[in-house]
């Protein structure tokens, strides 16, 4: 169903304006480059901090597919991911929102020809430009500082896109249901959560089994299971079930977005 | 119902002044025998409550057509409807001949579509709030910089354009959300009451750009409160009330039908019973500060009412209008 309404549906063209008109936003207000440039610096500091600050307390650490590595090295991947998570989250959930409740900037565009599912796919590629623009420089600062191969980095940025790519098409479906920008303390709250429980600061054999079944349905966890898989130059089959998870997540969160877009606003 | 709409000078025929606005309306010329709207039976329900209860329409090319009613008849529910981002609970609709829910994005690349209430892209420019809009379209970017420009002098606002939208007047924005209706050079254009928040002189312009655009074949469907505005711009029009239907024709000939040639408007300086007074001079109407009284001929209705030994303290005869019209199938002034 859902290929079939890609196929038959969707306008590169349009969705190339709704891309568009974010570029155009963005030279319109410059306020929007310190909010980009603060997103990015986040996991930086993290990864110097907890990665390579605790990371001389703690010392290496074992990769499940064997091999000790320093903990920086381990760490870096998942604020990697973490950043794609960040950048796609940041566009797809508070300025979805407000583009979608109070600007009334898709209504304006749902009286065009585009449609419901081209706002969405448009909106889910500026968040994916967002969120490779984080993840680009956050790859360039982790090959400088000597956390990943070259070779690591080039076959993690693909697998950091998917991340972005998953985490904004939920991010656009979870802003159609909010109510109020009070529903965002809770994702906020949600999305630190996952930051610390996902596998990043400590493989996740070491925490309680109840908590890893918990943990392992989660989507930062597959996100950093697979970037980390790619960056310290372990791939395995494995890594495409957690691909396969993001996958999913993606097109879900698209075709659910595309549908509450319908719905609340053309009444 | 549709003889009406054929005027001369309001079809195919009709002079396209402005060759570099005319990127030829092949819909005129083409499908003139199919109304542009046609509706049977139209419904819009929101959960319990019907809007729009059951509507026809046959909406020609060429022709400009309007929706008069109090606030909460319809009017908006029905615009919507026909700019195809609403679906109809039920009924029939077809737009250029088309199916809304099946054709939408097609129907709406040939609309041009002005709310009634500004949706104005507040993070753009005045200028890019037109070259947004335009793509959205498919217009190519030079083709959406050109319709821009042309645009910024349609609304007056070329001192703006480099400008954000915020700090525009009601007036500004509102010209701003009409041009930007214009952007895709539509076939048919729907205005929710394009000149509310409009000063005279805007408004006057206004309707000199609707009637030049009606003379290049456009057809336009507006709602409006203002009577003038509705007897200076439309062919035809149907006045709602509840959801329904309840009058439509030509301006004129709905005064002729609902009203006389000619009313008087008495003021009387204390609050007794005139009315009973008035009886048999014509239709009486009293209202809360005058008393309107339908006649033939006024100054014979005048003096009929100092024969009877009346004074009002003020007397003004006038010609009958559309709100007089508005006044007797609703029963409402119009106080918007
Ligand atoms: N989305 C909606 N949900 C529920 N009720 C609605 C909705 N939109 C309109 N209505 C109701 O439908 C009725 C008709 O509204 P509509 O906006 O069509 O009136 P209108 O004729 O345009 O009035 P106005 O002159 O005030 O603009 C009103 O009672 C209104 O409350
Ligand atoms: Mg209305």
């Amino acid at each position: 169903m859902v290929t079939t309404m890609l196929a038959a549906r969707v306008s590169p063209g349009r969705v190339g304006a709704v891309l568009g008109r974010n570029v155009a936003a963005l030279r319109t207000g410059p306020s929007y480059w310190l909010v980009l440039l603060s997103g990015f610096f986040e996991p930086v500091l993290y990864l110097l901090s907890i990665g390579v600050g605790v990371g001389a307390l703690v010392g290496g650490l074992e990769l499940p597919g064997g091999g000790v590595v320093d903990y920086a090295v381990f760490v870096a991947p998942a604020m990697l991911a973490v950043s794609a998570m960040s950048g796609a989250l940041s566009e797809t959930t508070f300025n979805f929102f407000f583009k979608m409740k109070y600007s009334k900037t898709f209504e304006a565009v749902l009286a065009t020809p585009v449609r419901p599912l081209e706002i969405a796919l448009g909106e889910l590629s500026w968040a994916l430009v967002r969120s490779s623009l984080y993840t680009g420089a956050f790859l360039v600062v982790m090959v400088a500082l000597g956390l990943t191969s070259p070779v690591g980095a080039l076959a993690a940025f693909p697998a950091a896109l998917l991340v972005g790519v998953a985490f904004g098409g939920v991010g656009m479906a979870i802003s159609t249901l909010m109510r109020g920008w009070q529903d965002f303390d809770l994702l906020t709250t949600g999305q630190f959560a996952l930051f610390l429980f996902s596998g990043t600061f400590s493989p996740v054999r070491d925490y309680p089994a109840v908590m890893e079944a918990v943990v392992a349905v989660t989507p930062l966890f597959h996100a950093v299971e697979l970037v980390r898989g790619l960056a310290v130059g372990q791939p395995g089959w494995g890594l495409l079930g957690h691909a396969a998870y993001l996958v999913v997540m993606a097109v879900a969160g698209l075709v659910f977005a595309a549908r509450r877009i319908q719905r609340t606003l053309c009444v | 119902m549709r003889a009406e709409g054929a005027r001369a000078g309001s079809g195919p025929g009709g002079v396209k002044p402005f060759a570099e606005l005319s990127q030829a309306s092949v819909t005129v010329a083409g499908v003139s025998e199919q109304p542009l709207i046609y509706a049977r039976g139209l419904v819009k329900r929101f959960g319990d409550f019907t809007a729009v209860d059951g509507i026809d329409l046959d909406v020609a090319a060429g022709e400009a057509f309007g929706f008069l009613g109090p606030n909460g008849a319809g009017k908006s529910s029905t615009m919507r409807m026909i700019s195809c981002v609403s679906m109809p609970t039920s009924g029939e609709l077809r737009i250029l001949g088309m199916d809304p829910v099946r054709d939408g994005s097609r129907i709406r690349g040939r609309l041009g579509v002005c709310p009634q209430l500004d949706n104005l892209d507040p993070d753009l420019s005045v200028r890019e709030n037109l070259t947004t809009y335009a793509r959205y379209f498919g217009l190519s970017r030079a083709e959406a910089r050109r319709r821009t420009e042309e645009l910024l002098d349609f609304a007056q606002l070329r001192e703006k354009a480099s400008g954000a939208v915020e700090p525009l007047s009601g007036g500004m924005k509102r010209r701003l959300t009409i041009a930007r209706a214009l952007v895709n050079d539509p076939d048919l254009v729907l205005l929710d009451e394009p000149t509310t928040g409009l000063d005279p002189q805007a408004r006057h312009l206004l309707w000199e750009r609707l009637f030049r655009l009606k003379q290049r074949g456009t057809t336009l469907v507006l709602t409006t409160h203002y009577m003038d505005e509705a007897e200076q711009l439309c062919d035809r029009l149907v006045v709602m009330d509840g959801g329904r239907i309840v009058a439509q024709g030509s301006p004129r000939s709905l005064i002729e039908t609902y009203s006389t040639p000619e009313v008087v408007e008495l003021r009387f300086p204390d609050e007794a019973d005139y009315a009973g007074k008035l009886e048999g001079i014509g239709r009486v109407d009293p209202l809360p500060d005058r008393i309107l009284l339908y006649a033939e001929d006024g100054d014979a209705a005048v003096a009929e009412v100092h024969r009877r030994g009346l004074a009002p303290s003020s007397v003004l005869v006038r010609r009958s209008s559309l709100e007089d019209v508005f006044l007797q199938l609703t029963g409402r002034t119009l106080v918007d």
